[in-house]
């Protein structure tokens, strides 16, 4: 552990996502020598959407590891070094495949700090892209943060800009706790926005205001935040104010925020690309009608996937929530009310 | 069924590729002979030390039981008849070493510092159990087989932090079963870890038996398809079980990677507490598993070499009576922790939001209070 890297200057970069992903590892690992990087196809390969492309040539194979084809072997690899003072940032190729995984995150991620009383902790980031839009085969589409939010212990993470992703994954690798952290990869190699490579973090556990409204609060997440900012922009047109808030930590839930707009606006819809039922979108919106149930002018709205499987890529534009069915959503909050 | 028309099919065009082959690590016979000469570690005082280890293990065990069946505690798994497995893995673990248990090693556990009445809180379901230890040290692990993966993240830990400690995990017989055992060994062997990995082969698995488990004439030859060493030794001879896991220590500092090291034990009592092993085995298997069990054989070896006596016996025994009456005391006058215990340790930092969590506890706590 004497190796010791040149520190970059910070400098601002244009980046995709994807490509501040790859910065604030690299950023993190330049940093702090307890950070490793593990997976399949993580290392020579650069990971296969190159998130982790070029760290394996600036920290070695020893600090970035190709595993394995075995995801809960992932996951425990990461449990075992994090329990002995490294801080391993674990990638699942995809986040269809993180079930064999998920036993090691429920089981003992999550609640090695409270069983052992603090003795032992699991400063683990697994990181998976997430979600469907780019036609891919199947299982590489589905978007199941529920499963993960419901584990206790855990932090569950997904930005929707190339900013948020570089924060967020920063605050993610120190973070003392173990973090899921969810890439959309519909919005992987969409928009170039400069970031400045300082290694500033952002804040975990916080929502995201967007844009400020009054009549209306649009609360989503991941690639769902690009087609509810298009909505709010279609929205203004016809003169109705959206606020929009990118929840971003999916797991614990600020609901503060949204509460605090819901309060406001008055009306409420959550946009979500995950199935409908038990999902996260249906525990915001049971809080909000236990928290502002008397401030509301119509009932919550919800826009989602559908409780079906993710269907194969010909159709899953039929299944991806879109700016209109927001407006439309957004429509019958008027009507209702 | 159709008649088989075909002729058979003759194998042909066969040369020879790779031959394997396994050993197996025994020293005492069961009358407690010795097979071949002591090791140079064996000393006429380590053998006492491991022998009085081995019976304060049982006298733990027996008193853990009785807990469970007054209901002072939990479900128990007993290890009786495996006590010499735990006091080998204990004593051939240095102490900056990673320990990865399951959840019948309660003689590694005493071992390794954990406190007696620490081990029955645990069982007898606080969290502050899985409090003590050495730091680096696992908790319990309970769900089976995960542990290994863990196990092999910590030893590569050690590899990448240029550390010369071994990490070393235990598993049942049927724990060898499930894919985290073949991932972990896989990585191992890939990687060359310096993981110690050692399989408590007690035969059975709650109430299946180990030639249903698996269809290998051995488990410790899983490690010839992982690349890695394989060895077996008679469980019941601490002396074996130690051997083995010294030449697994030297083989990772000298950077050979992992052992598999398959203990043959039988798990002389239930499963847990809360099986009834007389379901699914007969009294006559258990009464010639008697006969091999591990403590009576270190007894008549200490016997013929002079290093116990009659009188050491009965006041030894009654010595670990009293340590283990101790812990107990001790034990039953831990007062459960408060209910809003289990919100403490769930993240470093308390997250604002579950306040009203908080809230609702103390509610139902008040309603409790004034039923």
């Amino acid at each position: 552990m004497s190796q010791h890297h040149q520190q970059p200057v910070p400098v601002t970069q244009e980046c995709t996502l994807l490509e501040a992903v790859n910065l604030a590892l690299h950023y993190e690992m330049h940093h702090d020598e307890s950070v490793v990087v593990l997976g399949e196809d993580v290392g020579t390969n650069g990971g296969v959407f190159r998130a982790t492309s070029g760290l394996k040539e600036t920290f070695g194979f020893k600090r970035v590891m190709d595993t394995p084809l075995a995801e809960a072997l992932i996951a425990g690899l990461s449990v075992g070094m994090a329990s002995q003072g490294l801080k391993p940032v674990a990638e699942i190729q995809f986040m269809g495949f993180i079930f064999p995984a998920f036993e090691h995150l429920f089981c003992h991620a999550g609640r090695m700090r409270n069983r052992t009383r603090g003795r032992m902790t699991c400063p683990m980031v697994l990181r998976a892209p997430y979600g469907g839009g780019i036609h891919a085969p199947e299982h590489h589409s589905e978007s199941t943060e529920a499963l993960i939010a419901h584990t206790p212990g855990i932090r569950v993470v997904i930005p929707s800009s190339p900013a948020r992703a570089y924060g967020l994954l920063l605050a993610a690798i120190r973070d003392p706790d173990p973090v899921v952290f969810l890439e959309p990869k519909r919005i992987y190699r969409g928009t170039k926005l400069n970031i400045l490579n300082d290694g500033q973090a952002l804040p975990l556990d916080t929502c995201f205001t967007l844009r400020t409204g009054t009549d209306v609060t649009l609360i989503s997440w991941g690639a769902c935040i690009a087609d509810t900012l298009e909505a709010a922009d279609a929205l203004s047109e016809k003169g109705i104010s959206a606020e929009v808030i990118d929840v971003a930590t999916i797991k614990p839930l600020d609901i503060r925020t949204m509460i605090v707009s819901v309060a406001s606006t008055g009306r409420c819809v959550i946009v979500h690309e995950a199935a409908r039922s038990f999902a996260v979108g249906a525990e915001i919106a049971a809080q909000i009608s236990e928290k502002c149930f008397l401030n509301l002018l119509a009932p919550v709205q919800r826009v989602t996937g559908f409780d079906t499987h993710m269907p194969y890529f010909k159709n899953e534009q039929y299944y991806l929530p879109n700016s209109k069915d927001i407006v439309a959503a957004v429509d019958r909050c008027f009507k209702e009310a | 069924m159709k008649a088989i028309t075909q002729a058979p099919i003759e194998a042909q065009g066969h040369q020879p590729l790779m031959a394997f082959s396994l050993e197996k690590i025994q020293f005492l016979d069961t009358d407690g002979n010795w097979l071949c000469e002591r090791p140079s570690f064996a000393s006429d005082q380590w053998l006492v030390q491991a022998y009085k280890h081995m019976v304060l293990n049982r006298v733990f065990d027996s008193k853990a039981i009785a807990l469970q069946r007054t209901g002072q505690m939990g479900t128990y798994p007993s290890s009786l008849g495996q006590e010499a497995f735990g006091t080998a893995i204990g004593m051939a673990l240095q102490k900056d070493d990673v320990f990865v248990p399951y959840y019948r090693d309660h003689g590694a556990h005493l071992l390794r510092g954990h406190k007696m009445s620490d081990l029955l809180l645990y069982w007898g379901g606080d969290e502050r159990g899985s409090a003590s230890g050495p730091q680096q040290d696992f908790p319990i692990c309970v769900p089976i087989a995960t542990q290994i993966t863990h196990a092999a993240g910590a030893a590569a830990a050690l590899k990448i932090k240029g550390q010369d400690q071994i990490a070393l995990v235990t598993i049942g017989d049927g724990g060898t079963s499930k894919g985290d055992f073949f991932e972990s060994l896989n990585v191992a062997g890939a990687w060359q870890l310096p993981l110690v990995v050692v399989v408590n082969n007690n035969q059975y698995a709650i109430s299946v038996p180990r030639e249903i488990q698996c269809g290998a004439p051995t488990l410790a030859q899983k490690a010839i398809g992982a690349g890695i060493h394989g060895v077996q030794v008679d469980g019941n001879d601490v002396v074996a079980v130690y051997q083995a896991i010294l030449e697994a220590r030297q083989r990772a500092h000298l950077h050979k990677g992992a052992t598999l090291i398959e203990a043959m034990t039988y798990r002389l009592g239930d499963h847990t507490t809360a099986d009834d092993a007389s379901r699914y085995r007969s009294n006559e298997e258990v009464k010639q598993a008697w006969l091999n069990e591990p403590i009576k054989r270190l007894q008549t070896a200490l016997h013929q070499l002079n290093l116990w006596s009659a009188e050491q016996e009965q006041a030894w025994q009654q010595q670990c009576g009293e340590q283990v009456d101790q812990a107990v005391q001790t034990y039953l006058n831990i007062k459960p922790d408060s209910a809003e215990s289990m919100f403490d340790y769930l993240y470093q930092d308390w997250p604002e939001v579950m306040n009203e969590q908080l809230d609702l506890l103390a509610d139902k706590l008040a309603r409790q209070q004034h039923k």
